[in-house]
Protein backbone atom coordinates (compact mmCIF):
# COMPACT_ATOMS: atom_id res chain seq x y z
CA UNK A 1 0.00 0.00 0.00
CA UNK A 2 1.34 3.37 -0.66
CA UNK A 3 2.23 5.66 2.34
CA UNK A 4 0.16 8.71 0.75
CA UNK A 5 -3.19 6.23 0.64
CA UNK A 6 -2.40 4.98 4.23
CA UNK A 7 -2.12 8.81 5.54
CA UNK A 8 -5.30 9.75 4.08
CA UNK A 9 -6.73 6.92 5.97
CA UNK A 10 -5.45 7.38 9.12
CA UNK A 11 -6.36 10.92 9.12
CA UNK A 12 -9.47 10.41 7.67
CA UNK A 13 -9.67 7.33 10.63
CA UNK A 14 -8.99 10.29 13.30
CA UNK A 15 -11.77 12.53 11.89
CA UNK A 16 -13.56 10.14 12.65
CA UNK A 17 -12.68 9.88 15.96
CA UNK A 18 -12.64 13.60 16.45
CA UNK A 19 -16.71 13.93 14.90
CA UNK A 20 -17.36 11.33 17.89
CA UNK A 21 -15.73 12.63 20.73
CA UNK A 22 -17.51 15.87 19.76
CA UNK A 23 -21.03 14.54 19.57
CA UNK A 24 -20.30 12.24 22.81
CA UNK A 25 -19.18 15.53 24.75
CA UNK A 26 -22.51 17.47 23.61
CA UNK A 27 -24.69 13.73 24.10
CA UNK A 28 -23.25 13.96 27.92
CA UNK A 29 -24.11 17.92 28.26
CA UNK A 30 -27.73 16.96 27.03
CA UNK A 31 -28.45 13.96 29.17
CA UNK A 32 -26.35 15.59 32.20
CA UNK A 33 -29.58 16.83 34.01
CA UNK A 34 -31.03 14.24 33.58
CA UNK A 35 -28.99 11.75 34.94
CA UNK A 36 -27.96 14.22 37.93
CA UNK A 37 -31.94 14.19 38.56
CA UNK A 38 -32.40 10.55 38.21
CA UNK A 39 -29.04 9.88 40.54
CA UNK A 40 -29.86 12.35 42.98
CA UNK A 41 -33.45 11.24 43.28
CA UNK A 42 -31.54 7.46 44.70
CA UNK A 43 -29.50 9.26 47.14
CA UNK A 44 -29.90 9.58 50.90
CA UNK A 45 -29.03 13.01 52.20
CA UNK A 46 -26.04 13.10 53.71
CA UNK A 47 -25.13 12.08 49.96
CA UNK A 48 -26.98 14.67 48.78
CA UNK A 49 -25.07 17.76 50.32
CA UNK A 50 -21.53 16.63 49.63
CA UNK A 51 -18.70 18.10 48.46
CA UNK A 52 -16.83 17.06 46.21
CA UNK A 53 -20.14 15.41 44.77
CA UNK A 54 -20.88 11.94 43.22
CA UNK A 55 -22.70 11.18 40.27
CA UNK A 56 -24.06 7.52 41.54
CA UNK A 57 -25.93 7.53 44.66
CA UNK A 58 -22.86 5.16 47.12
CA UNK A 59 -26.00 4.15 49.59
CA UNK A 60 -29.30 3.83 47.00
CA UNK A 61 -32.46 4.61 48.57
CA UNK A 62 -35.80 4.65 47.50
CA UNK A 63 -36.79 6.66 50.87
CA UNK A 64 -36.94 10.12 48.47
CA UNK A 65 -40.02 8.63 46.96
CA UNK A 66 -41.57 7.20 49.58
CA UNK A 67 -40.98 10.64 51.47
CA UNK A 68 -42.34 12.52 48.18
CA UNK A 69 -46.46 10.70 48.61
CA UNK A 70 -46.12 11.62 52.55
CA UNK A 71 -45.13 15.14 51.97
CA UNK A 72 -47.66 16.53 49.66
CA UNK A 73 -50.28 14.86 47.78
CA UNK A 74 -48.56 14.06 45.01
CA UNK A 75 -50.78 11.31 43.79
CA UNK A 76 -53.51 13.36 43.44
CA UNK A 77 -51.26 15.88 41.81
CA UNK A 78 -50.12 13.07 39.22
CA UNK A 79 -54.04 12.11 38.92
CA UNK A 80 -55.08 15.77 38.14
CA UNK A 81 -52.06 16.13 35.15
CA UNK A 82 -52.87 12.05 33.53
CA UNK A 83 -57.07 13.48 33.76
CA UNK A 84 -56.26 17.05 32.60
CA UNK A 85 -54.42 15.79 29.81
CA UNK A 86 -56.56 12.94 28.51
CA UNK A 87 -59.74 15.12 28.84
CA UNK A 88 -57.19 17.79 26.63
CA UNK A 89 -55.75 15.18 24.32
CA UNK A 90 -59.74 13.64 23.69
CA UNK A 91 -61.22 17.44 23.03
CA UNK A 92 -58.46 18.31 20.80
CA UNK A 93 -58.56 14.61 18.91
CA UNK A 94 -62.00 14.90 18.19
CA UNK A 95 -61.93 18.65 17.24
CA UNK A 96 -58.98 18.51 14.77
CA UNK A 97 -60.49 15.99 13.22
CA UNK A 98 -63.94 17.22 12.74
CA UNK A 99 -62.97 20.83 11.62
CA UNK A 100 -59.53 19.32 9.59
CA UNK A 101 -61.69 17.20 7.68
CA UNK A 102 -64.57 19.67 7.13
CA UNK A 103 -61.76 22.42 6.19
CA UNK A 104 -59.71 19.38 3.72
CA UNK A 105 -62.72 18.21 1.99
CA UNK A 106 -65.88 20.56 1.44
CA UNK A 107 -66.71 24.45 -0.18
CA UNK A 108 -68.58 26.40 1.42
CA UNK A 109 -69.40 30.33 2.03
CA UNK A 110 -66.41 31.37 4.83
CA UNK A 111 -64.10 28.51 4.68
CA UNK A 112 -61.27 30.17 4.27
CA UNK A 113 -62.12 33.62 6.28
CA UNK A 114 -62.44 30.30 9.23
CA UNK A 115 -59.69 28.29 8.73
CA UNK A 116 -57.37 31.43 9.05
CA UNK A 117 -59.39 32.69 11.77
CA UNK A 118 -57.80 29.08 13.24
CA UNK A 119 -53.95 29.67 12.51
CA UNK A 120 -53.97 33.44 13.31
CA UNK A 121 -55.29 32.86 16.63
CA UNK A 122 -52.02 30.23 17.21
CA UNK A 123 -49.68 33.44 15.99
CA UNK A 124 -50.58 35.09 19.37
CA UNK A 125 -48.89 33.74 22.05
CA UNK A 126 -50.91 32.56 25.47
CA UNK A 127 -49.50 34.56 27.40
CA UNK A 128 -51.09 38.01 25.35
CA UNK A 129 -54.59 36.86 26.03
CA UNK A 130 -54.52 35.43 29.48
CA UNK A 131 -55.50 38.00 31.37
CA UNK A 132 -58.83 38.55 29.69
CA UNK A 133 -59.73 34.99 29.95
CA UNK A 134 -58.96 34.87 33.31
CA UNK A 135 -61.33 37.64 33.91
CA UNK A 136 -64.25 36.04 32.04
CA UNK A 137 -64.10 33.12 34.31
CA UNK A 138 -63.25 34.98 37.37
CA UNK A 139 -67.44 36.27 35.86
CA UNK A 140 -68.40 32.93 35.24
CA UNK A 141 -67.24 31.84 38.97
CA UNK A 142 -65.03 28.70 37.37
CA UNK A 143 -61.94 29.74 39.03
CA UNK A 144 -60.18 26.73 40.90
CA UNK A 145 -61.83 24.16 39.08
CA UNK A 146 -61.19 21.24 36.39
CA UNK A 147 -63.11 23.01 33.76
CA UNK A 148 -61.03 26.63 33.74
CA UNK A 149 -57.93 24.24 33.87
CA UNK A 150 -59.06 22.64 30.67
CA UNK A 151 -60.48 25.33 28.78
CA UNK A 152 -57.70 26.66 26.86
CA UNK A 153 -56.55 23.41 25.78
CA UNK A 154 -59.53 21.96 24.49
CA UNK A 155 -58.18 23.28 20.79
CA UNK A 156 -54.93 23.31 18.91
CA UNK A 157 -54.88 25.26 15.86
CA UNK A 158 -51.88 22.98 14.77
CA UNK A 159 -54.05 19.87 15.34
CA UNK A 160 -56.23 21.15 12.63
CA UNK A 161 -54.29 21.81 10.27
CA UNK A 162 -51.99 18.90 10.32
CA UNK A 163 -55.18 16.94 10.13
CA UNK A 164 -56.14 19.38 7.24
CA UNK A 165 -53.56 18.59 5.50
CA UNK A 166 -53.28 15.20 5.86
CA UNK A 167 -57.19 14.72 4.86
CA UNK A 168 -57.13 16.84 1.61
CA UNK A 169 -53.16 15.10 0.49
CA UNK A 170 -53.89 11.27 1.25
CA UNK A 171 -57.86 10.78 0.62
CA UNK A 172 -58.91 11.04 -2.79
CA UNK A 173 -62.39 13.37 -3.29
CA UNK A 174 -63.39 10.12 -5.47
CA UNK A 175 -63.79 8.06 -2.50
CA UNK A 176 -65.94 10.32 -0.69
CA UNK A 177 -68.04 10.12 -4.11
CA UNK A 178 -68.28 7.33 -4.69
CA UNK A 179 -69.67 6.64 -0.54
CA UNK A 180 -72.40 9.55 -1.50
CA UNK A 181 -73.34 7.65 -4.82
CA UNK A 182 -73.47 4.84 -2.64
CA UNK A 183 -76.16 6.82 -1.23
CA UNK A 184 -73.92 7.01 2.83
CA UNK A 185 -75.08 10.49 4.60
CA UNK A 186 -71.66 12.86 5.50
CA UNK A 187 -72.22 11.78 8.73
CA UNK A 188 -71.81 7.81 7.86
CA UNK A 189 -68.70 9.15 5.24
CA UNK A 190 -66.89 10.79 8.16
CA UNK A 191 -67.11 8.19 10.62
CA UNK A 192 -66.31 4.85 8.31
CA UNK A 193 -64.29 6.74 5.46
CA UNK A 194 -62.20 9.88 6.84
CA UNK A 195 -61.73 8.62 10.55
CA UNK A 196 -60.45 4.99 9.77
CA UNK A 197 -58.03 6.58 7.09
CA UNK A 198 -56.61 9.39 9.35
CA UNK A 199 -55.08 6.91 12.43
CA UNK A 200 -51.49 8.28 11.44
CA UNK A 201 -51.89 11.81 11.79
CA UNK A 202 -54.56 11.52 14.74
CA UNK A 203 -52.17 9.70 16.59
CA UNK A 204 -49.55 12.66 15.90
CA UNK A 205 -51.92 15.12 17.04
CA UNK A 206 -53.27 12.82 20.41
CA UNK A 207 -49.45 13.23 20.94
CA UNK A 208 -48.70 16.35 20.95
CA UNK A 209 -51.78 17.65 22.39
CA UNK A 210 -50.51 14.67 25.31
CA UNK A 211 -46.90 16.46 25.94
CA UNK A 212 -48.48 19.80 25.95
CA UNK A 213 -50.74 19.58 28.39
CA UNK A 214 -48.70 17.54 30.74
CA UNK A 215 -46.62 20.50 30.27
CA UNK A 216 -48.85 23.24 31.03
CA UNK A 217 -47.82 25.68 34.02
CA UNK A 218 -48.59 29.37 33.81
CA UNK A 219 -52.80 29.07 33.61
CA UNK A 220 -53.07 26.01 36.15
CA UNK A 221 -50.88 28.48 38.33
CA UNK A 222 -53.43 30.89 37.83
CA UNK A 223 -56.60 29.42 37.80
CA UNK A 224 -55.51 26.09 40.82
CA UNK A 225 -55.60 27.92 43.81
CA UNK A 226 -55.86 24.72 46.23
CA UNK A 227 -54.18 21.52 46.41
CA UNK A 228 -56.38 18.85 44.98
CA UNK A 229 -56.46 20.94 41.58
CA UNK A 230 -52.83 21.25 41.25
CA UNK A 231 -51.43 19.50 38.67
CA UNK A 232 -47.42 17.78 38.78
CA UNK A 233 -45.91 21.07 36.98
CA UNK A 234 -47.80 23.56 39.81
CA UNK A 235 -47.47 21.47 42.41
CA UNK A 236 -43.94 20.31 42.20
CA UNK A 237 -43.66 23.76 41.89
CA UNK A 238 -45.29 24.65 45.58
CA UNK A 239 -43.47 21.63 46.78
CA UNK A 240 -39.95 23.54 45.34
CA UNK A 241 -41.33 27.35 47.51
CA UNK A 242 -41.87 25.88 50.83
CA UNK A 243 -38.47 22.82 51.16
CA UNK A 244 -36.02 24.41 48.37
CA UNK A 245 -33.84 22.68 50.13
CA UNK A 246 -34.64 19.10 50.02
CA UNK A 247 -32.96 18.28 46.56
CA UNK A 248 -33.62 14.23 47.44
CA UNK A 249 -37.92 14.51 47.56
CA UNK A 250 -37.52 17.08 44.56
CA UNK A 251 -35.79 15.38 42.23
CA UNK A 252 -37.80 11.92 42.98
CA UNK A 253 -40.72 14.40 42.02
CA UNK A 254 -38.77 15.92 38.74
CA UNK A 255 -38.27 12.39 38.05
CA UNK A 256 -41.45 10.87 38.12
CA UNK A 257 -43.16 13.58 36.23
CA UNK A 258 -40.91 13.23 33.69
CA UNK A 259 -40.92 9.76 33.37
CA UNK A 260 -44.03 9.26 31.18
CA UNK A 261 -43.08 12.05 28.75
CA UNK A 262 -39.60 9.86 28.44
CA UNK A 263 -41.51 6.73 27.97
CA UNK A 264 -44.21 8.27 24.89
CA UNK A 265 -41.29 9.70 23.61
CA UNK A 266 -38.62 6.62 23.42
CA UNK A 267 -41.59 4.40 22.09
CA UNK A 268 -42.56 7.06 19.42
CA UNK A 269 -39.54 8.43 18.95
CA UNK A 270 -39.93 8.33 15.11
CA UNK A 271 -42.97 9.69 14.69
CA UNK A 272 -42.43 12.61 17.06
CA UNK A 273 -39.13 13.87 15.61
CA UNK A 274 -40.30 13.49 11.51
CA UNK A 275 -43.53 15.21 12.78
CA UNK A 276 -42.25 18.05 14.07
CA UNK A 277 -39.76 18.47 11.94
CA UNK A 278 -42.14 18.56 9.10
CA UNK A 279 -44.88 20.92 10.62
CA UNK A 280 -42.23 23.15 13.21
CA UNK A 281 -44.33 23.08 15.91
CA UNK A 282 -42.67 23.04 19.58
CA UNK A 283 -43.63 21.09 22.38
CA UNK B 1 -65.26 0.38 8.68
CA UNK B 2 -67.00 -1.07 5.82
CA UNK B 3 -64.24 -2.26 3.23
CA UNK B 4 -66.65 -3.46 0.79
CA UNK B 5 -67.05 0.77 -0.50
CA UNK B 6 -63.22 1.39 -0.58
CA UNK B 7 -62.77 -1.72 -3.38
CA UNK B 8 -65.90 -0.98 -4.84
CA UNK B 9 -64.56 0.45 -8.63
CA UNK B 10 -64.79 4.01 -8.41
CA UNK B 11 -67.75 5.24 -10.43
CA UNK B 12 -67.77 7.81 -12.98
CA UNK B 13 -68.52 11.39 -11.49
CA UNK B 14 -71.99 12.04 -11.90
CA UNK B 15 -74.01 14.92 -13.96
CA UNK B 16 -74.66 17.83 -11.83
CA UNK B 17 -77.89 18.82 -11.10
CA UNK B 18 -79.42 21.97 -11.99
CA UNK B 19 -81.24 24.51 -11.14
CA UNK B 20 -83.06 24.93 -7.42
CA UNK B 21 -82.28 20.73 -6.72
CA UNK B 22 -78.39 21.41 -7.01
CA UNK B 23 -78.50 24.53 -5.15
CA UNK B 24 -81.24 22.72 -1.95
CA UNK B 25 -78.18 19.50 -2.09
CA UNK B 26 -75.54 22.55 -1.74
CA UNK B 27 -77.34 24.15 1.03
CA UNK B 28 -77.89 20.77 2.69
CA UNK B 29 -74.17 20.49 2.60
CA UNK B 30 -73.43 24.12 3.47
CA UNK B 31 -75.68 23.40 6.66
CA UNK B 32 -73.79 20.44 7.40
CA UNK B 33 -70.64 21.54 7.50
CA UNK B 34 -71.77 24.99 9.64
CA UNK B 35 -73.27 22.19 11.93
CA UNK B 36 -69.93 20.15 12.73
CA UNK B 37 -67.40 23.09 12.46
CA UNK B 38 -69.99 25.00 15.34
CA UNK B 39 -68.46 23.25 18.22
CA UNK B 40 -65.33 23.73 17.65
CA UNK B 41 -65.80 27.47 16.34
CA UNK B 42 -67.90 28.29 19.63
CA UNK B 43 -64.56 26.99 21.70
CA UNK B 44 -62.42 29.24 19.51
CA UNK B 45 -64.44 32.08 19.87
CA UNK B 46 -64.92 31.68 23.78
CA UNK B 47 -61.19 30.70 24.75
CA UNK B 48 -58.79 32.90 21.55
CA UNK B 49 -60.53 35.01 19.76
CA UNK B 50 -62.83 36.47 22.13
CA UNK B 51 -60.06 37.11 25.01
CA UNK B 52 -57.54 38.55 21.93
CA UNK B 53 -60.20 41.08 21.29
CA UNK B 54 -60.47 41.71 24.87
CA UNK B 55 -57.05 42.00 25.81
CA UNK B 56 -56.32 45.02 23.02
CA UNK B 57 -60.08 46.77 24.64
CA UNK B 58 -58.55 46.31 28.05
CA UNK B 59 -55.29 47.77 27.36
CA UNK B 60 -56.78 51.33 26.77
CA UNK B 61 -58.78 50.80 30.06
CA UNK B 62 -57.22 51.72 34.43
CA UNK B 63 -58.74 47.95 34.77
CA UNK B 64 -59.02 46.23 38.39
CA UNK B 65 -59.95 43.20 38.95
CA UNK B 66 -60.82 44.68 42.67
CA UNK B 67 -62.12 48.21 41.45
CA UNK B 68 -65.14 49.02 40.51
CA UNK B 69 -64.61 51.65 38.55
CA UNK B 70 -62.92 50.98 35.60
CA UNK B 71 -62.36 54.08 33.46
CA UNK B 72 -61.35 54.25 30.06
CA UNK B 73 -58.08 55.94 29.85
CA UNK B 74 -56.54 55.60 26.08
CA UNK B 75 -52.93 55.29 25.54
CA UNK B 76 -52.06 56.12 29.26
CA UNK B 77 -51.23 52.55 30.00
CA UNK B 78 -49.24 52.97 27.09
CA UNK B 79 -47.71 55.85 28.14
CA UNK B 80 -46.94 54.56 31.43
CA UNK B 81 -45.03 51.63 29.76
CA UNK B 82 -42.70 53.82 28.27
CA UNK B 83 -41.14 55.36 31.71
CA UNK B 84 -41.65 52.25 33.40
CA UNK B 85 -38.16 51.34 34.74
CA UNK B 86 -39.52 47.19 35.31
CA UNK B 87 -40.65 47.41 31.59
CA UNK B 88 -37.88 48.14 30.31
CA UNK B 89 -35.59 46.05 32.32
CA UNK B 90 -38.21 43.14 31.27
CA UNK B 91 -37.95 44.09 27.57
CA UNK B 92 -33.89 44.63 27.82
CA UNK B 93 -33.41 41.27 29.36
CA UNK B 94 -35.87 39.05 27.12
CA UNK B 95 -34.42 40.63 24.06
CA UNK B 96 -30.83 39.49 25.51
CA UNK B 97 -32.47 35.98 26.31
CA UNK B 98 -33.81 35.59 23.10
CA UNK B 99 -31.20 36.99 20.52
CA UNK B 100 -28.24 34.96 22.87
CA UNK B 101 -30.41 31.90 22.48
CA UNK B 102 -31.26 32.04 19.13
CA UNK B 103 -27.46 32.78 17.86
CA UNK B 104 -26.03 30.67 20.04
CA UNK B 105 -28.56 27.21 19.46
CA UNK B 106 -27.81 28.06 15.58
CA UNK B 107 -24.43 28.41 15.55
CA UNK B 108 -24.01 24.77 17.26
CA UNK B 109 -27.03 23.40 15.76
CA UNK B 110 -26.06 23.91 12.16
CA UNK B 111 -22.63 22.04 12.58
CA UNK B 112 -24.09 19.25 14.86
CA UNK B 113 -26.99 18.67 11.99
CA UNK B 114 -23.85 18.70 8.91
CA UNK B 115 -22.13 15.76 11.11
CA UNK B 116 -25.20 13.80 12.01
CA UNK B 117 -26.51 14.31 8.38
CA UNK B 118 -24.96 11.21 6.90
CA UNK B 119 -27.35 7.76 7.69
CA UNK B 120 -26.00 6.33 10.08
CA UNK B 121 -27.28 4.31 13.31
CA UNK B 122 -25.24 6.15 15.93
CA UNK B 123 -26.76 9.06 13.98
CA UNK B 124 -30.47 7.85 15.13
CA UNK B 125 -28.90 7.39 18.56
CA UNK B 126 -27.21 11.14 18.54
CA UNK B 127 -30.41 12.69 17.38
CA UNK B 128 -32.90 10.51 20.27
CA UNK B 129 -30.52 11.99 22.99
CA UNK B 130 -30.09 15.80 21.25
CA UNK B 131 -34.39 15.63 21.36
CA UNK B 132 -34.68 14.52 24.41
CA UNK B 133 -34.62 18.06 26.01
CA UNK B 134 -37.39 19.08 23.06
CA UNK B 135 -40.28 17.00 25.02
CA UNK B 136 -39.02 16.95 28.58
CA UNK B 137 -41.55 19.24 30.64
CA UNK B 138 -40.21 22.25 31.81
CA UNK B 139 -41.16 22.75 35.59
CA UNK B 140 -39.05 19.63 36.65
CA UNK B 141 -36.19 20.30 34.42
CA UNK B 142 -35.57 23.85 35.64
CA UNK B 143 -35.96 22.38 39.19
CA UNK B 144 -33.08 20.24 38.06
CA UNK B 145 -31.06 22.63 36.24
CA UNK B 146 -31.47 24.91 39.39
CA UNK B 147 -29.72 21.96 41.53
CA UNK B 148 -26.92 21.88 38.90
CA UNK B 149 -26.57 25.44 39.22
CA UNK B 150 -26.67 25.28 43.26
CA UNK B 151 -23.95 27.30 44.69
CA UNK B 152 -22.43 25.10 47.46
CA UNK B 153 -23.35 21.67 46.09
CA UNK B 154 -24.00 21.62 42.51
CA UNK B 155 -22.18 19.67 39.74
CA UNK B 156 -21.35 23.00 37.85
CA UNK B 157 -19.11 24.79 40.32
CA UNK B 158 -17.71 21.20 40.87
CA UNK B 159 -16.71 20.89 37.66
CA UNK B 160 -15.49 24.44 36.61
CA UNK B 161 -13.79 23.93 40.24
CA UNK B 162 -11.69 20.78 38.46
CA UNK B 163 -9.83 23.57 36.32
CA UNK B 164 -9.49 26.00 38.89
CA UNK B 165 -12.77 28.50 38.54
CA UNK B 166 -13.75 29.71 41.78
CA UNK B 167 -17.77 28.79 42.47
CA UNK B 168 -20.50 31.17 40.80
CA UNK B 169 -23.78 32.03 42.07
CA UNK B 170 -25.42 31.55 38.80
CA UNK B 171 -28.80 32.35 40.34
CA UNK B 172 -28.18 34.86 42.81
CA UNK B 173 -26.84 37.28 40.89
CA UNK B 174 -29.10 38.94 38.48
CA UNK B 175 -26.70 39.07 35.87
CA UNK B 176 -25.77 35.71 35.89
CA UNK B 177 -28.67 34.54 36.47
CA UNK B 178 -29.76 35.40 32.99
CA UNK B 179 -27.13 33.73 31.35
CA UNK B 180 -27.81 31.06 33.70
CA UNK B 181 -31.20 31.00 32.21
CA UNK B 182 -29.45 31.30 28.54
CA UNK B 183 -28.04 28.07 28.92
CA UNK B 184 -30.65 25.82 29.80
CA UNK B 185 -32.74 27.60 26.94
CA UNK B 186 -29.99 26.82 24.28
CA UNK B 187 -30.06 23.18 26.08
CA UNK B 188 -33.77 22.87 25.87
CA UNK B 189 -33.77 24.10 21.78
CA UNK B 190 -30.46 22.51 20.54
CA UNK B 191 -32.17 19.82 19.29
CA UNK B 192 -34.93 20.89 18.14
CA UNK B 193 -33.00 23.31 15.79
CA UNK B 194 -30.58 20.28 14.86
CA UNK B 195 -33.30 18.16 13.41
CA UNK B 196 -35.24 21.23 11.85
CA UNK B 197 -31.78 21.82 9.84
CA UNK B 198 -31.00 17.92 9.53
CA UNK B 199 -33.81 17.62 7.59
CA UNK B 200 -33.11 20.40 4.99
CA UNK B 201 -29.92 19.19 4.63
CA UNK B 202 -30.79 15.62 3.79
CA UNK B 203 -33.21 17.48 1.34
CA UNK B 204 -30.80 18.91 -0.72
CA UNK B 205 -30.47 17.65 -3.80
CA UNK B 206 -27.12 15.11 -3.93
CA UNK B 207 -26.14 16.26 -7.62
CA UNK B 208 -25.20 19.19 -5.82
CA UNK B 209 -23.28 18.61 -3.16
CA UNK B 210 -21.34 15.99 -6.19
CA UNK B 211 -20.97 18.11 -8.49
CA UNK B 212 -19.21 20.65 -6.08
CA UNK B 213 -17.09 17.60 -5.49
CA UNK B 214 -15.88 17.05 -9.12
CA UNK B 215 -14.88 21.02 -9.38
CA UNK B 216 -12.54 19.94 -6.05
CA UNK B 217 -14.24 21.39 -3.56
CA UNK B 218 -13.46 20.26 -0.22
CA UNK B 219 -16.08 19.45 3.09
CA UNK B 220 -15.65 23.20 4.02
CA UNK B 221 -16.09 24.70 0.76
CA UNK B 222 -18.88 22.16 -0.10
CA UNK B 223 -20.37 23.78 3.00
CA UNK B 224 -19.97 27.29 2.60
CA UNK B 225 -20.74 27.43 -1.00
CA UNK B 226 -23.42 24.38 -1.45
CA UNK B 227 -25.26 23.25 1.70
CA UNK B 228 -25.27 27.67 3.81
CA UNK B 229 -26.90 28.61 0.54
CA UNK B 230 -29.40 26.45 0.44
CA UNK B 231 -30.41 26.14 3.88
CA UNK B 232 -31.16 30.14 3.73
CA UNK B 233 -34.69 29.57 4.47
CA UNK B 234 -34.76 26.95 6.91
CA UNK B 235 -32.15 29.23 8.78
CA UNK B 236 -34.48 32.01 8.71
CA UNK B 237 -37.46 29.63 9.66
CA UNK B 238 -35.63 28.21 12.62
CA UNK B 239 -34.27 32.11 13.94
CA UNK B 240 -37.75 33.41 13.95
CA UNK B 241 -39.65 30.29 15.10
CA UNK B 242 -37.23 30.15 18.24
CA UNK B 243 -36.85 33.96 18.94
CA UNK B 244 -40.77 33.97 18.81
CA UNK B 245 -40.71 31.06 21.43
CA UNK B 246 -37.86 32.38 23.40
CA UNK B 247 -40.03 35.94 24.00
CA UNK B 248 -42.49 33.70 25.37
CA UNK B 249 -39.79 32.53 28.85
CA UNK B 250 -41.52 32.30 32.03
CA UNK B 251 -41.62 28.90 33.80
CA UNK B 252 -37.49 28.68 34.17
CA UNK B 253 -37.87 32.13 35.10
CA UNK B 254 -40.47 31.32 37.81
CA UNK B 255 -39.27 28.05 38.90
CA UNK B 256 -35.43 28.85 39.16
CA UNK B 257 -35.33 32.65 40.20
CA UNK B 258 -38.20 33.04 42.21
CA UNK B 259 -39.00 32.75 45.93
CA UNK B 260 -37.06 29.97 47.01
CA UNK B 261 -34.73 30.78 50.41
CA UNK B 262 -31.56 31.28 48.21
CA UNK B 263 -33.03 33.51 45.30
CA UNK B 264 -32.53 37.09 45.17
CA UNK B 265 -36.00 39.04 46.12
CA UNK B 266 -36.44 39.63 42.74
CA UNK B 267 -36.77 37.11 39.59
CA UNK B 268 -34.85 37.63 36.19
CA UNK B 269 -37.24 39.97 35.08
CA UNK B 270 -38.69 39.01 31.90
CA UNK B 271 -41.53 39.94 29.69
CA UNK B 272 -43.97 37.47 30.45
CA UNK B 273 -43.15 37.49 34.16
CA UNK B 274 -43.91 41.36 34.50
CA UNK B 275 -47.12 41.13 32.74
CA UNK B 276 -47.76 38.29 34.92
CA UNK B 277 -46.76 40.30 38.49
CA UNK B 278 -48.45 43.53 37.33
CA UNK B 279 -51.50 41.26 36.19
CA UNK B 280 -52.04 39.10 39.08
CA UNK B 281 -49.86 40.25 41.37
CA UNK B 282 -51.18 43.52 41.70
CA UNK B 283 -54.33 43.12 39.70
CA UNK B 284 -53.53 46.03 37.12
CA UNK B 285 -55.35 44.16 33.91
CA UNK B 286 -55.14 47.04 32.41
CA UNK B 287 -51.68 47.76 32.06
CA UNK B 288 -50.83 44.56 31.97
CA UNK B 289 -53.01 44.05 29.54
CA UNK B 290 -50.84 46.85 27.32
CA UNK B 291 -47.94 45.27 28.07
CA UNK B 292 -49.79 41.78 26.54
CA UNK B 293 -50.28 43.58 23.46
CA UNK B 294 -46.63 44.92 23.01
CA UNK B 295 -45.64 40.92 23.32
CA UNK B 296 -48.22 40.19 20.27
CA UNK B 297 -47.17 42.94 18.53
CA UNK B 298 -43.03 42.03 18.95
CA UNK B 299 -44.26 38.35 17.86
CA UNK B 300 -46.71 39.79 15.01
CA UNK B 301 -43.35 40.88 13.81
CA UNK B 302 -41.36 38.15 13.90
CA UNK B 303 -44.14 36.45 11.69
CA UNK B 304 -44.30 38.96 9.01
CA UNK B 305 -40.66 38.80 8.60
CA UNK B 306 -40.92 35.04 7.81
CA UNK B 307 -44.06 35.24 6.04
CA UNK B 308 -42.29 38.17 3.59
CA UNK B 309 -39.11 35.83 3.36
CA UNK B 310 -40.62 32.80 2.49
CA UNK B 311 -42.67 34.97 -0.24
CA UNK B 312 -39.61 36.21 -1.70
CA UNK B 313 -38.09 32.75 -1.80
CA UNK B 314 -41.03 31.78 -3.56
CA UNK B 315 -40.94 34.68 -6.44
CA UNK B 316 -37.37 34.38 -6.84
Amino acid sequence: MRPGLQHRRLRRRLGALLIHAILGLGAVFMLLPMLWMLATSFKPPPEIAVWPPHLLPRAATLDNYRGLFSAIPFARFFGNSVFISLVSTASVVITSMIAGAIFAKYRFPGRSVLFMLVLATAIVPFEAYMIPLYIELVRMHWINTYQAIILPTLVMSFGIFLLRQHVASAIPDELLEAARVDGASEWWTFRRVLVPLSGSAISAVGIFAFIQAWAAFIWPLLVANTNHLFNLEVGLTAFQFRFSTDYGKLMAGSTLSTLPMLIVFLLLRRRIIENMALTGLKG
Amino acid sequence: MSVSTLDRPLPRPRPRGKGRRRIARHAKLWLWCYAMLLPVMVIYAYVRIWPIIRSFVLSFYNWRLIARVRPFVGLANYEHMLGDQNFQIAIWNTTVYSISIVLISTLIALPLAVLLARRSRMSAVYQTIYFLPVITPLVPMSIAWKWIYDYNYGILNYVLSLVGIRPIAWLTDAHIALWALIIMGVWKVLGYNMVIFLVGIRNIPATYLEAASLDGAGEMRKFWHVTLPLLRPIILFVLVTATINAYNVFTQVYVMTLGSQEAPGQAVRVLVYDIYQNGFEFFRMGYASAEAVTLTFIVLGFTLIQFRAFREQETT
